[in-house]
């Protein structure tokens, strides 16, 4: 990972890209549902390298349908902070009765789409989610916490879940699902309210001071293996 | 300056990341007050009488409150942060802190940075310098007050306040009537077999183990040490192992006199459950893997070359 010329942002020009793995486990909880309850769902993603992409791997996942909210070209790297009011629009347009985001992922840094989704929307939001069941109006999810201690909380319909785990670990898509999608066109959606009042043009970013770190151990496996094996021998751990 | 300080409590018990947080205001100069909220008067006060250093202490006694409830929570705080306008608001960057310190953001229209590490005064306003992308990057953030943060545990010592006069709550009333959120159930970790927390050695795998056929070298690895098998998030996530045998923040945090890992990239999730190991070796593919700023012993290399060289190595006793 490298930083931007001007330190306000990561290079993005040679980053691979994949749906991060919070997401993919929200995506995977919106299609169970789907399967359990025949919920229908909607997977939305604000305009972004690799945007589409990430939507058609929805569509191949099994989502109902999907919408890209257009942004500006130079707000393409929008905080959550920013985009959270254009995505709270098109939410209220969409009048979901449940909304799954993952709890952290490289553009939502501080893990607080969903709280800031529940506060603008005022529904009810839970973060650090899983174990999803919906009953009637209302759903349940386990809320984890800390040493592995975690609560049953149920809310009211409509709902923000900032998910942590899907009740199965995200199912495989083939490639060629994928491609057969490649052609579709994504619908898009112009926001009509402005981005949220950030803090970016206030943020630096640098690489963390690595000295004072771990004393490195050189070599092929071999020779690493025995020089950990010397370490650990000589601290009497083995 | 006025610090109102959301403090975290189980079992009765004030938390200990909430104690730093104490630590943490003092340490710029400012006003520790806490905002306790237990079921009544009574576990608010002994609550209170756990914040030692603090300079004054709200309470809201409910029975909505007697466990945490994101919801009841959130318009406490969010009461508070209007009434008594306070500099700064601190959370813990935990569950609960990721759920209502950006809540709270928006209703009470106030800045907000998440995995804070270090705070200091800066002009008129504060610098924060935080962890992202895994805690791959810092970032420093200049914040104009009255703002908030939420604070990684481990961010300031909770000792430093300890033996020093906790102050007495005043109570204040908020509305907690109709809310949209029960708290159902609230579930202790389960007890298991295994016990990470007391474990003197532990090998520690991550996501690179790539799926439970691989498991068996992991397994080995552990067995030839002598040591507790553990997994990070994303190996629990995927199913690959048991959550009794997760470390960091939504698993077990442990101390153990070996922490040993393998393709664990060291995000501050897993750091905090960890980092107080008396020895941490770690190997990882990616020579930028942020565990090589925390261990004491790094090697870049791939784990299923070295793991099995290695444990060839302790089963042969040389």
């Amino acid at each position: 990972m490298e930083l931007g010329e001007d330190e306000r942002d990561i290079d993005r020009e040679w980053i691979g890209l994949e749906l991060n793995p919070f997401d993919d486990q929200a995506l995977e909880q919106a299609v169970l549902l789907k399967e359990s309850v025949a919920a229908r769902v909607t997977a939305i993603a604000a305009e972004a390298e690799g945007g589409e992409r990430m939507l058609k791997t929805a569509l191949a996942r099994g989502v109902d349908e999907v919408r890209l909210i257009e942004l500006d070209e130079e707000a393409v790297q929008l905080s959550s902070r920013a985009r959270a009011p254009l995505y709270a629009e098109a939410i209220a347009e969409i009048a979901p009765d449940l909304v799954l985001t993952g709890v952290l992922s490289t553009d939502d840094l501080y893990g607080e789409l969903a709280p800031l989704l529940g506060a603008i929307l005022d529904w009810p939001q839970v973060s650090a989610a899983s174990q999803v069941t919906q009953k009637g109006a209302s759903v349940t999810v386990r809320q984890e916490y800390s040493g592995g201690a975690a609560a049953m909380v149920e809310m009211q319909l409509p709902a923000v879940v900032g998910l942590q785990t899907a009740s199965r670990p995200p199912r495989y898509v083939p490639g060629s699902k994928l491609r057969d999608l490649l052609k579709v066109e994504i619908p898009t959606s112009e926001p009509s309210v402005e981005p949220g009042a950030d803090l970016a043009d206030a943020t630096t970013l640098e690489l963390p001071d690595s000295s004072g770190g771990a004393e490195m151990i050189d070599g092929n496996a071999e020779v690493v293996a025995e020089k950990i094996h010397g370490i650990l021998s000589e601290r009497g751990l083995v | 300056m006025r610090c109102l300080i959301y403090v975290e409590h189980n079992g009765g018990q004030v938390a200990e990341s909430a104690l730093q947080l104490g630590t943490l205001a003092k340490s710029i100069g400012a006003e520790a007050v806490g905002l306790v909220c237990a079921g009544d008067g009574e576990a608010v006060a002994d609550l209170t009488r756990q914040l030692s250093g603090f300079d004054a202490a709200l309470g809201v006694a409910d029975p909505v409150v007697s466990a945490y409830n994101a919801q009841a929570a959130a318009k406490a705080l969010t009461q508070c942060v209007e009434t008594q306008a306070p500099d700064l608001v601190m959370t813990s960057y935990s569950t609960a802190g990721i759920d209502l310190a950006p809540t709270v953001s928006i209703k009470a229209d106030l800045p907000m940075i998440g995995y804070v590490l270090e705070l200091a005064i800066d002009g008129d306003g504060l610098a924060a310098v935080s962890m992202v992308y895994g805690g791959k990057l810092r970032a420093k953030t200049e914040i104009a007050t009255p703002c908030i943060v939420a604070v990684m545990p481990g961010a300031a010592k909770a000792e430093a306040l300890a033996g020093q006069p906790a102050p007495n709550a005043e109570m204040i009333q908020v509305d907690l009537s109709g809310l949209a959120m029960t708290v159902v159930e609230t579930l202790e970790p389960e007890s298991s077999d295994v016990n990470l927390a007391e474990a003197e050695k532990i090998f520690c795998v991550g996501r690179a183990l790539g799926g439970t056929e691989k498991i068996g070298v992991a397994e080995e690895m552990a067995a030839a040490l002598g040591a507790e098998l553990a997994g990070s998030r994303p190996v629990i996530d995927a199913g690959w192992m048991p959550k009794v045998r997760q470390v960091g923040k939504s698993g077990t945090k442990v101390k153990p006199k070996l922490y040993f890992m393998a393709g664990v990239s060291g995000a501050p999730e897993h750091l905090e459950g960890m980092e107080d190991s008396e020895l941490i070796i770690a190997i990882n593919s990616d020579e930028q893997a942020p565990i090589f700023g925390k261990a004491h012993y790094g090697a870049v290399c791939d784990m299923f070359q070295l793991l099995p060289a290695l444990t060839a190595r302790l089963n042969a006793g040389k």
